[in-house]
């Protein structure tokens, strides 16, 4: 029974909604009630897989491009990571400021920063429901 | 084409650590070279170059660019790695709280750089230093 109940309610790999139009920064800030830090000029860029954790060396295993990356570390080093590793925009949870060292760096390297007050689990959740790919 | 870059690379400087890598990911792609060989090359300079910050007093970066490969060449003043077999290991680390506080320390990092690149070399002589040469070549070999 157990079992049947976890198929039932797990969505598999894929984003339930995949037939979901595919969200931009915008929507995404909108969605999560983020305030951008630092990227006006990106906010019509798409958002269509996300990655979450606060263990860089972690992000820096990941084989896709582009894709949100979702942490709770504000630290410069955050975003010299996205840089390498062709992560376009950087949301920040769990109420995490971004540091000035960290909006420049954004700046320099043409990243999207935003700040959320919500937890890792609560942002990715609605990300996932509207359905933005997990990265693998 | 025959291009060389030198940066200097400073121990327990977290605030600058990537520089080297942010300049050299900038340089290649003005030299058109293919996009996934520049990410390949940015991640495994960044993750040897955040080791000298971490590990390290002091370091160089070097890098040498020809029609053929890029070489990386990180040597750097320090503890150096005893065992560099087990250091090789995923998930072995000797990195200190405040490296990990910063998201990294996580015993990945020579593992990933072996992953992201062609060719990887590392001598090292404790309390001395350590040598690391990564090779990316431009074209299938």
């Amino acid at each position: 029974m157990l079992q049947d109940k976890t198929k039932a309610i797990h969505p598999g790999p894929v984003a339930p909604e995949s037939n979901s139009p595919v969200l931009t920064i915008r929507d995404v800030l909108e969605l999560t009630g983020a305030k951008l830090v630092y990227g006006e000029e990106y906010l019509d860029k798409p958002v269509r897989k996300a990655f979450a954790s606060d263990l860089m060396s972690d992000v820096l295993q990941v084989e896709a491009n582009d894709f949100v990356l979702i942490t709770g570390l504000a630290h410069p080093q955050v975003i010299r990571t996205a840089e390498m590793a062709d992560i376009g925009f950087v949301l920040l949870v769990r109420n995490k400021k971004a540091t000035p060292e960290m909006i420049s760096l954004a700046k320099q390297a043409g990243i999207a920063l935003a700040e959320s007050k919500n937890s890792m689990y609560h942002t990715s959740g609605l990300l996932f429901k509207a359905g933005v790919r997990p990265v693998s | 084409m025959a291009v060389q870059l030198k940066f200097t690379v400073q121990g327990g400087d977290f605030t600058n650590a990537g520089f080297a890598s942010s300049q050299v990911k900038k340089i290649l792609k003005q030299l058109n070279i293919d996009n996934r060989i520049i990410k390949r090359v940015a991640i495994s300079l960044y993750e040897a170059e955040v080791n000298i910050v971490a590990h390290a007093w002091n370091g160089t970066v070097t890098v040498d660019i020809d029609e053929e490969k890029i070489r990386l060449f990180l040597s750097d003043r320090g503890p150096g790695i005893p065992d560099i077999e087990l250091a090789m290991q995923e998930g072995y680390s000797t990195a200190s709280p405040v490296v990990r506080e910063m998201g990294f320390g996580a015993g990945m990092g020579l593992s990933n750089i072996k992953k992201n690149s062609d060719k990887l070399t590392i001598t090292s002589e404790v309390n001395q230093g350590t040598e690391v040469e990564i090779i990316h070549y431009l074209h299938a070999q």
